[in-house]
């Protein structure tokens, strides 16, 4: 009996210890990071966990943080899982974040309304809810640089370009393999309407997420469709088993263009014959950059990290620092718009609002060339910026388009009709009171 | 010595029937009730509340609702996250087309919803048993699901195909949405919970109980002595849907506030059933214990090293999670095979003779 007394104290003890969360130092600048380096994604999360953490732990060694205040950098481990990316939510929340990264549209959707309440601000990288891009309507939330309505757009011009433009797409037939959830059907009457307006035709093929690892059924479709270009919406295992499978297919490699997840492990799977397989990207996939050097030098080299070597310069690891360097390029024009050192959610949510990345500063920041500027207002919180097409050579991706401007002029409207919409749908929708700094 | 019923003498059969005839047990309940209800708010944090108690409870009502199911009546599903998928879908669809109405209405009725689904894939439990019946619900879990995700109507056809709770009130305080409190949502979490668990168990030792039982020892031999198979069958996959109806309506809208298909998958239904038959198969205390240490334990064990001061990477301390979370649960049921309510009544036998025990 004393054992189990024992037991119970000690139990009591620990709940009692883990209950309140250790305040970070009051001086520094806390950035929690939810990341996913367990899990089915684990995959995909990992490169993207390594290139956030590794970029602001530079920062730290480099220049002592950012305008000379430490980052209080914190992982957090969702496992890509709802519930727990939450729970990770409610325990950074009274450490005071000053931006939110969910990496997961599940845990962006409940973290939106949250955000006005708590004063943190989300930043949903190129994922998540694609109306919370109307600033005037989500003040707290930023989704640059482009919706996934915007790539679709990019990856239609793509295929129009291939074959001599717009017009020329009339009775060709594009398939469309994509994860049955919000993320993959997003794009669906979008799809619909271009396919009406150019005259092409559709053929859907949902893959739903418990059967992500076995898509032979859509592939015999294909197969029997015989599609011209192929459009795949994936994330996680679908990805190189859909790569495995138009491998398996004999589906021509250089039709099949994909949205900007996929990362090099996703092709290689399917070997040699992967090469020809093309994404959208927005960012270099080199690690010949003085940024990447820099991270070599400052935290990989001195062992701050997990990064194996060889990941620095992946396409998933440069999306983990290009997140970082919004973070951080927030915090810094936070710092700047209200002189305070050490800045808050409401400043970095002002500091996001303004942010300006122009040629000069990426250059400045050691990645001149590594990404398009990107400038969001108070209205936009997106930029809709350009992106181009990668093309997979069977080791990485090389560039092989030009920068692609998305069809601003039909997506923007749909943009503008989701957020009205959702306000309306969730009645008692705040009214954006946070004033404007950029004119 | 301190849990003796000496000298506790019953004078009706009302008193000698109660469900807790020892004083000591009257207490006790008094005492978690009074911590559930004073103690945790006073001293919890915002995290506890929120990401603790709350998910703790609708889980433990989850569980509840299953183990009438598997515990109390013996027929084995799969099927539990679908069904509180369809008490979510249910109380989304019924708020938003009627949001005047106070959402407590809502959650108690979408409850009433699943009871419907449920009790049509109930149907089969008639003729198959067992594993067999297990699968029937696992199609029920897939057809579900399959509902969830490709029927825009369900979810008004949102383009992010997520429902999102908007902001309710209950006299005039918010409940759901972003701005509730999340000490609101506990009490009325908790309220919810403790009323249906009141119920159950009456229910449980009842004379629908008691068929319920007598259907999971031997249904033939409860045939023979008068038990009606199908209704006492259908009713326990109706109540059981209705708990599980009412904790997804719960999850949704008062622990996460916005919610994917993917949050009623397989896996959900996977969890409760292990919560279930870690806890003890027909028990409600079993119930909860099951949830405690699904939900609880991997919790406390996540923020032990931060709390010790010991930094140790996120994705350790995830693998470490899920090998000590695994250990412990393959020691409780190596300890005791019939769940922690069993090793909870072994401890109550023990305290009942000591310090002198025979």
């Amino acid at each position: 009996m004393r054992k189990l007394k024992k037991a119970v104290l000690a139990l009591i003890a620990t709940t009692a210890l883990a209950a309140p969360a250790l305040p970070a130092a009051a001086e520094d600048i806390f950035v929690p990071l939810f990341t996913y380096r367990t899990g089915p994604f684990a995959g995909s999360g990992t490169y993207i966990a390594n290139g956030m953490h590794d970029y602001l732990e530079m920062l730290n060694q480099r220049d002592g943080g950012i305008g000379g205040v430490k980052i209080a950098i914190e992982e957090c481990e969702t496992g890509y899982n709802t519930t727990k990316g939450l729970e990770c939510y409610e325990a950074v929340k009274p450490k005071h974040p000053v931006i939110v990264n969910p990496w997961s549209t599940g845990i962006t959707l409940p973290i939106i309304p949250k955000a006005a309440v708590d004063k943190i601000p989300v930043l949903s990288m190129a994922y998540g809810l694609s109306a919370s891009s109307e600033g005037e309507t989500f003040p707290w939330i930023f989704n640059p640089p482009d919706t996934y309505w915007d790539g679709m757009s990019m990856i239609i011009k793509y295929i129009a370009a291939q074959e001599g433009g717009l017009a020329k797409l009339k009775g060709k037939k594009i398939g469309y393999l994509y994860l049955d959830a919000g993320y993959g059907k997003e794009p669906l009457p979008f799809l619909a309407d271009l396919s009406k307006e150019l005259g092409f035709q559709t053929k859907l093929y949902p893959v739903a997420a418990a059967e992500m690892q076995n898509q032979s059924a859509q592939w015999l479709n294909v197969r029997r469709d015989r599609p011209d270009y192929m459009i795949m919406y994936g994330w996680g295992a679908m990805q190189p088993t859909a790569v495995k499978e138009a491998v398996k297919t004999n589906y021509p490699m250089e039709k099949f263009i994909s949205i900007w997840w996929p990362s090099e492990e996703d092709a290689k799977g399917a070997g040699k014959e992967a090469a020809g397989f093309k994404t959208l990207n927005w960012h270099a996939a080199t690690p010949d950059f003085p940024v990447i050097k820099d991270i070599e030098k400052h935290v990989v080299g001195a062992g701050k990290s997990q990064t194996p070597k060889d990941q620095l310069g992946t396409v998933l690891y440069n999306r983990g620092v290009y997140n970082s360097m919004l973070i951080a390029e927030g915090i810094r024009t936070a710092q700047k718009l209200t002189g305070k050192k050490v800045v808050t959610g409401e400043d970095v949510r002002r500091g996001m609002e303004s942010l300006n990345i122009d040629a000069a500063r990426l250059k400045e920041l050691g990645m001149d060339g590594f990404a398009g500027p990107i400038k969001l207002t108070c209205a936009d919180h997106n930029g809709h910026r350009p992106t181009f097409v990668q093309r997979f050579d069977g080791a990485k991706y090389v560039k092989v388009s030009d920068w692609i401007e998305p069809m601003h002029d039909k997506v923007g409207p749909l943009l503008k009709a989701d957020a009205k919409a959702y306000a309306e749908k969730n009645a008692g929708w705040p009214k954006r009171t946070e004033p404007c700094d950029a004119k | 010595m301190f849990y003796r019923e000496v000298g506790q003498f019953k004078t009706s059969y009302a008193a000698d029937q109660a469900i807790f005839p020892i004083r000591q047990d009257r207490i006790g309940l008094a005492l978690i009730l009074a911590v559930a209800f004073i103690g945790i708010p006073l001293i919890g944090g915002e995290f506890m509340i929120a990401s603790v108690m709350i998910p703790f409870l609708v889980l433990a009502l989850a569980a509840i609702g299953l183990n009438i199911l598997i515990g109390y009546t013996g027929l084995i599903s799969l099927g539990t996250g679908a069904f509180m998928g369809v008490g979510a879908y249910a109380c989304y669809k019924l708020s938003t087309l009627f949001p005047q109405v106070n959402i407590i209405v809502w959650i108690i009725s979408s409850g009433l919803v699943s009871c419907a689904v449920g009790v049509l894939f109930g149907l089969p439990s008639l003729r198959i048993k067992g594993f067999y019946l297990a699968i029937a619900t696992l199609a029920a879990q897939f057809f579900l699901q399959w509902c969830f995700v490709r029927v825009g109507w369900l979810y008004n056809n949102n383009p992010s195909g997520a429902i999102e709770v908007p902001l309710h009130t209950l006299f005039g305080i918010p409940i759901t949405g972003a701005t509730a409190k999340p000490l609101t949502r506990y009490y009325v979490v908790l309220t919810i919970v403790v009323v249906m668990t009141w119920f159950a168990s009456n229910l449980v030792h009842g004379r629908i109980g008691r068929n319920w039982m007598a259907v999971r020892d031997m249904d033939i031999a409860a045939q023979l002595m008068g038990i009606r198979l199908l209704p006492a069958k259908l009713l326990a996959f109706a109540v059981s849907s209705f708990y599980a109806g009412v904790a997804g309506a719960l999850m949704v809208f008062l622990w996460l506030g916005a919610a994917e298909p993917e949050a009623f998958n397989i896996n959900e239904s996977f969890v409760l059933l292990f919560m279930v038959i870690i806890g003890g198969l027909g028990s409600l205390i079993g119930s909860f214990l099951g949830a405690a240490l699904i939900h609880i334990l991997p919790i406390i064990v996540r923020t032990t090293p931060g709390a010790l001061g010991l930094s140790i990477g996120s994705a350790t301390a995830e693998h470490l999670t899920y090998i000590i979370t695994g250990g412990l649960i393959l020691f409780f049921l190596i300890v005791e095979p019939h769940g922690l309510a069993r090793l909870w009544q072994i401890a109550k036998q023990k305290l009942r003779v000591w310090p002198f025990p025979y």
